[in-house]
C-alpha cells in the first residue's frame, strides 16, 4: 500500500465532453466567406492548419465549405499556410 | 448572368492615383464585355501571410460583378498581362453568397454572437 495513495470517499467526476452541434446548422449560417478571416480562424490550429470534424462538430456539408474558404484565403494570401502561435 | 467576386493584390509600390487608374482600368473592361459592377470594395495596403514576389505588402482590391461566363476567361489575360498585378482570384458567388455580401453591407448582421457570419 503506497505511503501517499489518496483514497476519495466519490469517484473523480471526468470533465464530460460538451455535446458538440454543428454551428452552421444551428445558427443557420449558409455561406462561409473566405474574407471572413476571424471566423476562419475558429477552424484552424496554432500552426493553420485546418482541424477535423471531430474537433469542429461541422457537419460534412459544411466542413467541406469551410476547407474551401480557407484554402482560398490561403490562396490569397490572408491567412498563412504553415506558421506558429497563429491565434 | 453569374455573379462572380474578382480580388485582386496589387504591388504596395503602387501609387494611389495608379490603384484608382487600375481599378478603373479592369471595371471598364468588365462593363465593356457586357458584364455589371455590383460594389467595389478597395481594401487598400495590407500585409500578407507570407511573400509573394518577396514583398510583404499588398494592396487589396475586392469587385463582386455580375456578367456572362466567358467573361472571365478574358478578365484573366487582361490580369495576367498586368504586371502591377501580383495574384487575383475570380471566385463565382451562389444566391447564399450574393445574399451574405448583401446584408454584410447594408446594416451587417444583427446578432454579432461568437458565430457571426
Amino acid at each position: 500500500m503506497a505511503k501517499n495513495e489518496i483514497k476519495y470517499l466519490t469517484a473523480i467526476k471526468q470533465e464530460k465532453p460538451k455535446k458538440k452541434f454543428c454551428r452552421f446548422k444551428k445558427y443557420g449560417i449558409k455561406y462561409v466567406d473566405y474574407k471572413d478571416i476571424d471566423f476562419l480562424k475558429k477552424f484552424v490550429n496554432e500552426q493553420g492548419k485546418l482541424l477535423p470534424r471531430r474537433l469542429t462538430g461541422n457537419s460534412l456539408k459544411y466542413q467541406r465549405k469551410v476547407t474551401e474558404a480557407v484554402k482560398k484565403a490561403r490562396q490569397m494570401s490572408l491567412m498563412p499556410f504553415v506558421t506558429d502561435l497563429y491565434k | 448572368m453569374n455573379n462572380y467576386e474578382l480580388m485582386v493584390i496589387f504591388t504596395p509600390v503602387l501609387s494611389d492615383e495608379d490603384f484608382k487608374s487600375s481599378q478603373k482600368k479592369f471595371q471598364d473592361f468588365i462593363t465593356e464585355n457586357g458584364g455589371a459592377i455590383v460594389h467595389s470594395n478597395p481594401w487598400g495596403l495590407k500585409s500578407l501571410a507570407y511573400p509573394i514576389q518577396k514583398k510583404t505588402t499588398g494592396i487589396y482590391w475586392v469587385v463582386e460583378f455580375t456578367g456572362p461566363s466567358d467573361i472571365n476567361e478574358k478578365l484573366k489575360i487582361q490580369l495576367l498581362r498586368d504586371e502591377q498585378v501580383m495574384r487575383h482570384m475570380i471566385t463565382r458567388l451562389d444566391k447564399y453568397a450574393v445574399e451574405y455580401n448583401y446584408t454584410k453591407r447594408n446594416g451587417g448582421f444583427p446578432k454579432l454572437d461568437k458565430t457571426e457570419a
